[in-house]
C-alpha cells in the first residue's frame, strides 16, 4: 500500500508500464515470427535481422550525439523499428541495401520529425516502402534455395491455386517475418495478454478487407479464397504489429475502428486493383497519414457535456 | 565591391533562387532526375531571364503601370517561344527530356519577380547582370540537385556510368518524385546551418519569402493577396 502514496501532484496511482517495457514486450511478441523466419529461410535471416536492428541503433545514437541531445536508444523503439523493419524484407536482400533502410527509417522518418513520439508515419514501413520503391528488383526477389517459385499473393493473382495450410504454418515465399502465421498469432496473442495492443485496429483491419474482397476479390463469398488472402502476404503481419503502432494510429477508440476500416479498404484496393500483388505496407502508411484528421473527427464528448447538436434540438 | 558584380554575388548567394528565396519550385522538383536535365533547364531559363530583364529595362518608362504584368508576360512569352524553338532545332534530346518545362518557364515566378522588383526601375546593364546572377543562381540549384538524384538514383555523373562500375545498385527513387523532395530537403536543411553561420557573423543572407519585391509592397501587384511574412501593412 506504502508504495501507492506519493506526495506529489497527480497522477497519484501509476502503472508500471514504461516505453521500454511495452517495446521490451512487442520484441518478445515478434520472436516467435523471427525464429519462424530464420528456421524457414536460414542463417542469412539472422544475420539480415541483427544487421538491420544494428544499423537503426546505431543511426538512432549517431544522430543523437550530433545534434547534441539525450541518449534515447534506451527506450528499446529502434529495436522494435529494426526488428518490423527486417521482418519485412525478402531474405536476400544485399547487407548494404538493408543498412540504408535502418538509417532511412530512424533518421529521415523518425528523428528528423522529433523522435519517438512525432514521427507521422510508421519509421520501418517508411523505409520498406522506400526500399521498395528504390530497389524494386531486390526487393521483390523472393527465390531462395527451398522457394523458387512466386509468393502466394502473385500466385494467386495469377489465379494459382495455393495451400492455405502451408501459409498458415509459413512454408511459403515471402519476406522473413511475414509468412508464418501461426507464429504471428502467437505473438499477437501475447500482446493481447499483456494490455500492450487491443482488437480494435486488428479486427476492424481484418474485418473490413475480408469484405472488400468479398466484394471485389472477383470470388464472391469463397471462404477458401478469403483465407488465402488472409493468410497471405504481410497481412496479418501488418494488421498485429504494424498497424496497432501507438504513434501512427488514433488515440480515440471510435478512430481506431475508423483507422482499421482504413487500412483494410486501401489494402484491398492495392490488392485488387493495384499494379503489385502485395499492398499492406502503403496501405498502413497512408492510413497514418490520415490519422489526424481521424482524431478530429472522432473527439470524445467530455464527461457531462452535451453535445451541441443534441443542445440545439431540445430547444 | 563593383555593383556589377555585387548583382552577380546576390543571384548566386546572396538571394539564391533555390535555396535561399524560395522560388521556381516546379521546375526544381519536376527535371532535375539528372544533372544535364537541371542544367539545361537552368541555363535555358538564365538565357529568357537575361533578355527579358534587358528588355523590359529598355522599355521601362513605356509600358504604363496598369498593364505591366501583361507586358512582362508577352515578352517573356516571346523570349521562351524562341529559346523552346532553339532548343528543339539544335538540342532536340534535351528539349525532349525537358518537355513542357520549357514553355512553362513564362510563369516562372523568378522571371516576372525579376522584371517587377529590378528591371523595370533600373538601367539596361545592370538589368542583365541581375538577370545573370539570378539565372546562374538557379542553374547552380539546380544542377546541384540534379546531380546528386543522379548519382544516387542511376549512378552516373552526367551520364558517365561512375557508381554502376563499382557495383552500386541504383537507388530509383532518387530520380523519381519522392527522391526530389528528399534532396530538396536536405539541401534546404544545410543552407539553413550556413544561414545561421552567415547571421552569427552578420552578412544575413535573403527571407526565403514568397515576396517578388523584395518588400516594397506599394509598388507591388500582388500586394493585395499577398502572404508574406514580410508583408508591410500600410
Amino acid at each position: 500500500m506504502s508504495d501507492l502514496y506519493h506526495v506529489s501532484s497527480a497522477p497519484h496511482v501509476r502503472a508500471k508500464d514504461t516505453t521500454s517495457r511495452i517495446m521490451l514486450y512487442v520484441i518478445i511478441a515478434m520472436l516467435p515470427a523471427s525464429l519462424f523466419g530464420i528456421y524457414n529461410f536460414g542463417i542469412r535471416a539472422l544475420l539480415l535481422i541483427l544487421v538491420t536492428v544494428a544499423s537503426c541503433v546505431a543511426s538512432e545514437w549517431i544522430f543523437n550525439k550530433i545534434i547534441h541531445k539525450k541518449q534515447t536508444i534506451g527506450d528499446l523503439s529502434a529495436v522494435v523499428t529494426g526488428m518490423i523493419l527486417a521482418l519485412n524484407l525478402p531474405v536476400n536482400l544485399p547487407i548494404w541495401e538493408a543498412i540504408v533502410g535502418g538509417v532511412f527509417a530512424i533518421v529521415i522518418v523518425k528523428m528528423l520529425f522529433g523522435g519517438l513520439g512525432q514521427n507521422f508515419m510508421n519509421p520501418a514501413l517508411a523505409a520498406r516502402c522506400f526500399l521498395l520503391i528504390a530497389f524494386a528488383k531486390d526487393m521483390t526477389n523472393f527465390v531462395t534455395d527451398t522457394y523458387t517459385g512466386a509468393t502466394p499473393l502473385a500466385a494467386m493473382r495469377n489465379g494459382e491455386a495455393v495451400n492455405t495450410m502451408d501459409m498458415l504454418i509459413g512454408r511459403t515465399a515471402g519476406t522473413i517475418g511475414e509468412t508464418s502465421v501461426i507464429a504471428l498469432i502467437i505473438g499477437a496473442i501475447f500482446m493481447i495478454l499483456m494490455g500492450v495492443i487491443d482488437l480494435r485496429i486488428p479486427a476492424s483491419y481484418i474485418v473490413t478487407f475480408a469484405v472488400f474482397m468479398m466484394l471485389f476479390g472477383g470470388h464472391g463469398v469463397d471462404a477458401n479464397y478469403i483465407t488465402a488472402q488472409l493468410c497471405a502476404g504481410g497481412l496479418m503481419f501488418g494488421a498485429f504489429f504494424m498497424a496497432t503502432d501507438y504513434v501512427t494510429s488514433p488515440i480515440t477508440p471510435k478512430g481506431q475502428i475508423l483507422f482499421g476500416i482504413c487500412c483494410g479498404i486501401f489494402t484491398g484496393i492495392f490488392r485488387c486493383f493495384g499494379a503489385n500483388a502485395e499492398g499492406v505496407s502503403f496501405a498502413i502508411i497512408l492510413s497514418n497519414i490520415l490519422v489526424p484528421l481521424l482524431e478530429k473527427i472522432t473527439v470524445p464528448n467530455a464527461f457531462g457535456v452535451v453535445k451541441a447538436k443534441a443542445a440545439k434540438g431540445d430547444k | 565591391m563593383n555593383k556589377y558584380v555585387e548583382r552577380l554575388y546576390n543571384g548566386i548567394i546572396k538571394e539564391n533562387p533555390t535555396f535561399v528565396l524560395m522560388l521556381g519550385m516546379c521546375p526544381t522538383l519536376a527535371v532535375t532526375s539528372s544533372a544535364i536535365n537541371g542544367l539545361g533547364m537552368g541555363l535555358s531559363t538564365t538565357v529568357v531571364l537575361v533578355f527579358a530583364n534587358l528588355l523590359i529595362s529598355i522599355f521601362r518608362k513605356k509600358i504604363p503601370n496598369g498593364v505591366r504584368i501583361p507586358a512582362f508576360i508577352v515578352i517573356v512569352a516571346s523570349l521562351v517561344t524562341i529559346v523552346e524553338f532553339l532548343l528543339k532545332a539544335y538540342i532536340p534530346v534535351l528539349s525532349e527530356s525537358l518537355g513542357v518545362y520549357i514553355p512553362l518557364i513564362v510563369v516562372n515566378c523568378i522571371i516576372l519577380g525579376r522584371a517587377e522588383s529590378f528591371a523595370s526601375k533600373n538601367e539596361p546593364v545592370i538589368s542583365i547582370f541581375d538577370g545573370l546572377g539570378m539565372g546562374l543562381g538557379f542553374t547552380l540549384g539546380l544542377t546541384i540537385i540534379g546531380l546528386i538524384r543522379e548519382i544516387l538514383g542511376a549512378g552516373t555523373i552526367f551520364d558517365a556510368p561512375v557508381l554502376t562500375n563499382i557495383g552500386y545498385t541504383p537507388m530509383t527513387i532518387f530520380i523519381m518524385a519522392p527522391g526530389a523532395f528528399l534532396v530538396l530537403a536536405f539541401l534546404v536543411a544545410g543552407m539553413n546551418i550556413i544561414r545561421k553561420k552567415m547571421e552569427e557573423k552578420g552578412k544575413p543572407l535573403a527571407k526565403p519569402s514568397g515576396c517578388i519585391t523584395g518588400g516594397d509592397c506599394a509598388n507591388c501587384a500582388s500586394a493585395a493577396g499577398c502572404t508574406s511574412p514580410e508583408k508591410k501593412e500600410n
